[in-house]
């Protein structure tokens, strides 16, 4: 299905408040939302929220026949993908557009910078290697998900574990993970994608967007490095057009944040691996109870509650005075209620018109408290002539009649049928 | 990396060129008469045809019409015998949709597609020698395309694939020097403001020689421009003496 279509007064809430430096979540310019990572049980598969974006990444192996051109290096496989879970957008149908953006992008970002040693992947050279399969999934997208899918591939990278070989000439055992303990594989480095949106033409710059500003940006830059300073790629997307200081500029607040988020990840990975040598259990089964991974729990914000009362008092003296209250309703004849008074009609039509039809209202809705528009001018008695139909007979009842007709139930729409039906009352 | 010399201590790279060298360009425009727009550009030993049809009615999904632009639609595809090895699957693969989708990008910040609302331009590129620069030389030769089809662009569009070795940018990368693990960046360029429309980056590049490579490659961008510059007036010049200006 579509999605909703963005509403140009919040499109432009949105500019402007950018234009003021101002984000919708009282981040920064250059600020990441909140980042958390946790692991499942089997190793290679991480879970990672990016404020409320969340996915999932999930690392599996398998011995295969190399490719042609290499045969002595293993094979890797990145796929994105982009369900209906994760936005009412996304359809099950791939190749849209973003699906190829994410999925391109990751294997850049990955597999061209070489972060994985492949001739370690090597074990029987033209015959069998391994063929490592990354997965990941979109949970829930609130805007970046490429920084999000960076992030997971490479934790689930290094938590990997592998299982071991061993080679007997052209025999090959593989060991289950109770015969000999599985081994990780062999990273070189990890690149992490951060991610620019521009708008207004690239006159204004923000981090990590979240999805209603990546509605209204013009454009994306994606940077891709490790903690060494390293740039693994490059890709800049949208109709922008970027200066070459805007680029360094970009470089340099990249290389920045990618340390503060190489270092979150290699804290998790050894606070997983604590657990896990402590013999605590870990993954999925142990999160849930403690709803780590299965609710999206705003956590609690802490407010400050000492000084309420004194704090309240004063806010409220300070205000302006409450509002003059509504006086009663005044019953001028049973049956009527009038509350306030009301404004001049400034329909134009004529007075005689509307006094008739709201005789008939307020004889009509007899129970009910009716607001009159405006105090009757034509003196009672008066005929007047609404149409020139001669089967309506228009008859002004007195308001003094203190009778009260029966059928007030139903609502009728002519002025005549109601006319008729009271003339018969009386 | 396998013994190759990307640059020799002389400064000569694997054909001969110096570090700052382009290749040799040639290019014509109007080479198809069915197409608004055509042409055929040769970067060396990377041979690319570019048409373009439009602007016209927006033909398949109505619903994707912009009401203050044009859409413009890029599709990118590499001939089977273009490379080394028959390629299997010339078009609909995710580098062939990455490509279309990159040259779509190029060509909406570059043409002035306010002056017509609710139209499509189609730009179509076909590889047909690929010896490296692929992106770039698709996107030089759309452009004497778009040109050859009298659509308004703010500026010509110049490309250029720029490499590092050895602390040194070389320039107009060929095939060899692209798959020799040489980190290679992408720029596609506004000469005349100095905009870059698209900037695309693979391999490893430590952080402080970005600034050199965006300069060298902005500077062999600008060369591009000059040749395709001299294209243009060319065939205007042809083509008004064969209508007897």
């Amino acid at each position: 299905m579509k999605d909703t279509p963005l509403s140009n007064c919040e499109r432009d809430f949105l500019l402007k408040a950018i234009e003021e430096k101002k984000r919708l979540d009282g981040r920064q310019t250059y600020d990441y939302r909140k980042i958390k990572i946790s692991f499942g049980t089997d190793y290679g598969c991480c879970f990672v929220d990016l404020g409320q974006t969340r996915v999932m990444a999930q690392v599996s192996c398998e011995l295969v026949a190399p490719k042609e051109n290499r045969p002595n290096e293993g094979i890797m496989f990145f796929n994105i993908e982009l369900s209906p879970m994760a936005s009412p957008g996304f359809e099950q149908g791939r190749q849209s557009e973003l699906s190829v953006k994410l999925n391109r992008q990751l294997e850049r970002c990955l597999r061209n910078s070489k972060c994985i040693d492949t001739e370690s992947l090597c074990v029987v050279s033209g015959e069998k290697v391994w063929q490592i399969r990354v997965d990941v999934h979109t949970l829930n997208n609130d805007g970046n998900l490429m920084d999000a899918a960076s992030i997971a591939a490479i934790t689930a990278l290094c938590h990997f574990r592998r299982p071991d070989v061993s080679t007997q000439g052209q025999e090959v055992t593989v060991y289950s993970p109770e015969e000999r303990d599985p081994i990780p594989l062999s990273i070189y480095h990890m690149p992490i994608s951060v991610s620019f949106a521009f708008f207004q033409q690239g006159t204004y710059l923000l981090v990590d967007p979240c999805e209603r500003e990546e509605r209204v940006m013009d454009g994306l830059l994606v940077i891709a490095m490790n903690k060494h300073r390293e740039i693994c790629s490059i890709q800049s997307s949208g109709g922008i057009m970027l200066l070459k200081e805007q680029v360094m500029r970009c470089s340099k607040i990249a290389g920045v944040k990618v340390s503060e988020i190489t270092e979150l990840i290699s804290e998790a990975l050894l606070n997983d691996r604590k657990a896990r040598k402590a013999g605590g259990k870990c993954g999925f089964a142990e999160s849930m109870p403690q709803e780590r991974i299965t609710a999206l729990k705003k956590d609690e914000t802490p407010v400050e509650m000492t000084d309420v009362t004194e704090t309240a008092n004063g806010i409220i003296q300070k205000g302006e005075a409450a509002p003059q209250t509504v006086p009663s309703p005044v019953v001028p004849v049973p049956g009527v209620g009038q509350v306030g008074q009301g404004l001049q009609n400034s329909w134009g039509l004529e007075d005689d018109d509307e006094d008739d039809y709201e005789e008939e209202k307020n004889d009509n809705s007899g129970d009910e408290q009716v607001e009159e528009v405006t105090k009757m001018d034509v003196g009672e008695g008066d005929v007047v002539e609404i149409s020139d139909s001669e089967e309506e007979e228009v008859v002004i009842l007195n308001p003094e009649v203190p009778e009260k007709p029966k059928n007030t139930g139903s609502k009728s729409y002519q002025k005549g049928a109601a006319a008729s039906k009271k003339r018969q009352k009386k | 990396m396998a013994g190759l010399e990307l640059l020799s201590d002389q400064g000569y790279r694997l054909d001969g060129r110096k570090a700052t060298e382009l290749r040799k360009l040639q290019a014509r425009m109007g080479v198809f008469t069915q197409a608004d727009g055509s042409a055929y550009l040769e970067q060396g030993n990377t041979k690319a045809l570019a048409v373009v049809y439009g602007p016209h009615e927006m033909r398949g999904s109505r619903s994707r019409t912009l009401h203050d632009r044009a859409v413009i639609n890029c599709q990118y595809s590499m001939a089977t015998f273009s490379t080394a090895e028959r390629k299997r699957r010339p078009h609909g693969d995710r580098k062939s949709t990455e490509m279309s989708l990159h040259l779509k990008q190029t060509f909406e910040a570059a043409v002035m597609t306010q002056l017509y609302p609710r139209s499509q331009i189609d730009i179509y590129v076909k590889i047909l020698q690929s010896d490296g620069g692929n992106y770039s030389v698709c996107v030089n030769a759309a452009t004497l395309a778009v040109i050859d089809a009298g659509i308004p662009m703010r500026d010509y569009v110049c490309a250029c694939t720029v490499g590092f070795v050895d602390e040194t940018p070389l320039a107009d990368l060929c095939y060899a020097e692209e798959n020799g693990g040489v980190s290679s960046l992408a720029l596609a360029l506004l000469p005349r403001g100095g905009q870059i429309a698209l900037l695309q980056m693979d391999a490893r590049l430590h952080q402080d020689h970005l600034e050199t490579l965006i300069e060298a490659a902005m500077t062999a961008c600008k060369g591009v421009s000059k040749v395709l510059d001299e294209v243009v007036r060319q065939h205007l010049q042809e083509a008004s003496v064969l209508t007897g200006e």
